[in-house]
């Protein structure tokens, strides 16, 4: 295993997680309902960024943080579901409806065809495989011009008319974000979640107790790339545009640090994730380009300083309380 | 139950099985037990799948099991522990177990119901058999080292096997946490009609359990039969003593 999960944190996470962020779910939900009557359209772009970015993470996480595979190039899933309803769009007649469900359905397939070939692999192999496949699907879409337009990329895709105000927008990914949320977390707590954390804990154990590890993590793949394509079809409705840049590999790197900085054990830990490097990517955009040595400087304090991630690190103070707390009360 | 025949696996020119035989009969307690590096865990990892051997057979209940992976094996009823304690870290001691459940029902790609309550009753009646239900919500990792054990055997059990492989179950372990084992040991043949093939390095353990031995020496089988004729074979005494003492 690659990725290196503190056995004791899920629990403790999973526990915390269950009585404070679920309780908590409903009055955030009704906050974001309300939230763009009350802020300018361009906060609200900025919320529905936030939202897509989110989808992307939280998918990337059920390979990294629950199967504790070090998948290094999520980002190519994410590119194909928006170049599909791009190309979709902009070159055939076929309806919207769908090039939205084609989206999902293609980065879900690419995603069976690279993950046939990586869960055959371990630890860094099957990192570096991804990675490799990934630029491959990169470099095919960077030059089919007759096809992509290539470097230049697709712009003005035409989107139904209810779609092309921003609060339909908003409204349309929160709504997706949170339906998406709710299958990933109800994936996370059923028997095959359960049996892709006992994979990742100990794959030899797995498979002498009749557990098929390499379909597990190919069916993990698969789900992955599936959101992954959802948040690409979100994508082109927020910018009505694609560009090959979503599919190269620093778009991946800026992926897998969402999952670190929230916490790869709490799964809400990517959506954190995501909304810090949103807002940051924003903020230190106003003042510098160089937005890939900010990102460099963050993933250095968080191996050195945040290891189990932003929420990760709470979860555990809060862990810390309870247990003096109990113990107090068992002293009085 | 069990049929292994002229089994052999070299790794890069070492010979670790070089001839293999064995047979165990179905309800009997079979130990295989030889001097250090005798290719007792290689056995195993090759009956179970985690090792592909090179030439020979192993048939199970007449089917051959040779070429099979490692999940195959298990949902043919071949179950194993380890040597080593290996066991799933982050999950609760019922997790541990409501896995080996979950596969031995075949429901452990079921996306969408909650594993939670989920064959809860075999759960626990597995826990509870083993004496750990009151540990059940508990991190496995903060177990004792006996009580991992226990737990490695328990895990074992829940893909309820035909045939138990235990890989030296006393390895570490205090005379009190020994006895512990032999106790499970002798009430899982006893009770539950369970075929168990063990290795074990305590000779004491072995001959107070097993009904057959076979002794396994540089890869090759030079013996095997019923305990006294073990104790008394002069090849066994000469691959355990070397042949001055025999002489």
């Amino acid at each position: 295993m690659l990725v290196n999960i503190d056995p004791s944190s899920r629990t403790t996470n999973r526990k915390i997680h269950n009585s404070l962020g679920l309780g908590l779910a409903p009055i955030g939900i009704l906050i974001l309902l309300i939230v763009p009557t009350l802020i300018p359209p361009y906060y609200s772009y900025l919320l529905a960024t936030i939202f897509t970015t989110a989808l992307l993470a939280t998918s990337l996480n059920l390979v990294l943080g629950y199967g504790g595979l070090l998948h290094l190039h999520h980002g190519v899933f994410y590119g194909i579901g928006a170049y599909t309803v791009a190309i979709i769009m902009t070159k055939t007649s076929w309806p919207f409806a769908l090039a939205v469900i084609l989206g999902p359905i293609l980065s879900a397939a690419l995603a069976f065809v690279i993950g046939w070939f990586c869960v055959r692999l371990r630890g860094l192999y099957f990192g570096m495989l991804t990675l490799a496949l990934g630029q491959l699907v990169w470099a095919i879409v960077y030059r089919w011009n007759a096809l992509t337009n290539g470097d230049n990329g697709i712009h003005a895709i035409p989107v139904p008319d209810f779609l092309t105000s921003t609060s339909s927008v908003y409204y349309t990914t929160l709504l997706v974000l949170l339906l998406s949320l709710l299958i990933l977390y109800k994936i996370t707590k059923s028997p095959f979640g359960l049996t892709l954390l006992a994979a990742r804990d100990n794959p030899v154990r797995s498979e002498s107790l009749g557990i098929n590890v390499k379909q597990h993590r190919l069916i993990a793949f698969v789900i992955a790339g599936f959101f992954a394509g959802v948040a690409g079809v979100l994508f082109v409705l927020l910018e009505r545009s694609v560009a090959p840049s979503l599919l190269f590999w620093n778009k991946s790197a800026e992926i897998l640090i969402m999952c670190l900085m929230g916490g790869l054990t709490v799964f809400l830990g990517p959506t954190l994730g995501a909304a810090i490097l949103v807002l940051l990517s924003m903020i230190v955009g106003l003042y510098t380009e160089y937005w890939l040595l900010v990102l460099g400087l963050l993933l250095l304090i968080l191996v050195l300083f945040l290891p189990q991630g932003i929420l990760g690190y709470i979860y555990e103070k809060i862990k810390g309380r309870r247990q003096r707390g109990g113990s107090l009360d068992a002293s009085n | 139950m069990l049929q292994i025949e002229q089994l052999k696996k070299s790794f890069e020119g070492y010979q670790a099985i070089a001839n293999a035989n064995l047979s165990v009969p179905q309800g009997e307690v079979v130990a295989v037990i030889g001097p250090n590096g005798a290719g007792k865990s290689t056995l195993f990892n090759l009956i179970t799948g985690h090792l592909t051997a090179d030439s020979g057979s192993i048939r199970f209940q007449e089917t051959d099991i040779t070429q099979f992976t490692p999940h195959q094996i298990c949902h043919h009823g071949i179950g194993r522990s380890f040597q080593l304690i290996n066991i799933f870290s982050s999950l609760t001691v019922f997790e541990n177990i409501q896995t080996a459940v979950l596969a031995k029902h075949r429901l452990d790609r079921k996306l969408f119901k909650p594993a939670k309550k989920l064959l809860k009753e075999e759960t626990l009646e597995v826990l509870n058999s083993f004496g750990l239900v009151r540990y059940k919500d508990h991190l496995c990792s903060s177990l004792s080292y006996g009580d991992q054990k226990v737990l490695e055997i328990a895990i074992a059990l829940g893909s309820k096997p035909k045939l138990l492989l235990l890989d030296e179950p006393t390895a570490g372990m205090s005379p009190d946490e020994t006895n512990r084992i032999v106790q499970l040991i002798k009430r899982l043949s006893k009770d539950e009609g369970l075929t168990i093939l063990l290795t074990e390095h305590d000779t004491d353990l072995v001959f107070d359990v097993a009904q057959k031995i076979m002794v396994l020496h540089q890869g090759e089988t030079i013996a095997q039969g019923l305990p006294e004729d073990i104790r008394s074979d002069k090849s066994v005494q000469k691959a355990y003593l070397g042949e001055a003492e025999v002489c």
